[in-house]
């Protein structure tokens, strides 16, 4: 893969948050995230109110990306689940078309094995989703272009002129 | 790789400061975070040993505001400069859309720098990615050392490509902003 963009439109955005919300009200799960594989959180549902999700999306890329490193040790091409168990909360991570990061956090309300059960309706929806947004990738340079213009960019670039003075 | 999110009007960007280990990527990063105001800056991840060493990395995210209705934001990653922590570099590199390289100015680094280079373009190729196709500035650090190859040298060595470079003093803040303003303004060219 080389270089590109993920850019995820308005329809595809709630059909994403649906299906996410499906799962969190039938696990009773915390919280649910999305994020690539980079690191950067697309999208969160639930009680997010005490986490710093940039933190989180990011250590969660690189959790995912460092176990991944360790299945290939043993000849695996990546873990698709990681659980990591606390006292009180816990984290179920799983991954989808090999590029995105579908993350559970839970508490005692529910437990892993339903979780694991009810998430695979989850990653099915959200395959095809994302299917579909990777296949629009190509074709929506021009709302690229439309949005992120001229005007754009010489006022992103005042604002960083501001921000480093 | 950005990711453009036009529902929630969000756009963020990854920047990646690569460079021999010792070389002052973390203390641009600290730099960065103590001089911001706290509202544009999130906090700041260090992933090091107790040594203080990065050990998988460093992560800084940065929200520059709305530009034109869209919640602008950068995140800023180190990579471990040590040798034997390669894995962990590869890793750091995936969706980058920006490089910083900040090289040891000390004579006696000359060599680190140049395998460092070399590194980084080995592992953007493991990417797909060529270092001619990124956002690339290089930054010169360390220049208030007496022991320093002069830019010229290091120009040569380093800098084929000819990207804009910066002469730096991390510790002391200089030239730690405009490296930073270089490679965001080039990203946002290239978009």
């Amino acid at each position: 893969m080389g270089y590109e963009n993920l850019s995820i439109f308005e329809q595809d955005f709630w059909d994403i948050n649906n299906s996410l919300n499906k799962l969190l009200t039938s696990t009773n799960a915390t919280a649910l995230l999305l994020v690539d594989k980079a690191g950067q959180l697309i999208t969160s549902v639930g009680n997010i109110s005490n986490l710093d999700l940039v933190s989180f999306g990011s250590l969660a890329a690189a959790d995912f990306a460092a176990t991944s490193q360790l299945a290939m040790l043993i000849g695996e091409d990546e873990f698709t689940e990681l659980f990591h168990q606390g006292k009180q909360e816990n984290i179920y991570i799983t991954i989808i078309l090999s590029r995105i990061i579908l993350v559970v956090i839970f508490g005692k309300s529910t437990n892993l094995g339903l979780i694991r059960i009810r998430i695979k309706t989850t990653v099915t929806e959200l395959e095809k989703i994302f299917t579909n947004i990777f296949a629009k990738l190509n074709s929506n340079s021009e709302r690229m272009r439309d949005t992120f213009n001229e005007d754009f960019k010489k006022a992103a670039e005042s604002e960083l002129d501001d921000l480093f003075k | 790789m950005s990711v453009i999110n036009y529902s929630s009007r969000e756009i963020t960007f990854k920047i990646v400061y690569y460079g021999t280990g010792l070389g002052g990527k973390t203390t641009n990063l600290k730099v960065i975070y103590n001089k911001i105001s706290p509202e544009t800056r999130g906090k700041m991840i260090s992933l090091a040993t107790e040594m203080d060493r990065t050990l998988f990395f460093d992560f800084l995210p940065m929200d520059i505001g709305s530009v034109k209705g869209f919640k602008t934001k950068f995140q800023l990653y180190t990579v471990p400069g040590q040798i034997y922590y390669n894995a962990s570099r590869k890793l750091i590199l995936k969706g980058v859309d920006g490089i910083v390289f900040v090289a040891d100015s000390q004579i006696e680094r000359f060599e680190d720098n140049i395998e460092s280079v070399d590194n980084l373009l080995e592992n953007l190729a493991e990417h797909n990615l060529k270092i001619e196709d990124i956002p690339f500035v290089m930054q010169y650090n360390k220049r208030d050392l007496p022991n320093i190859s002069s830019i010229e040298d290091l120009q040569q060595a380093l800098n084929p490509w000819n990207v804009p470079y910066f002469e730096a003093v991390a510790t002391q803040g200089i030239g730690v902003f405009e490296t930073l303003k270089a490679v965001s303004k080039m990203i946002l060219q290239r978009l």
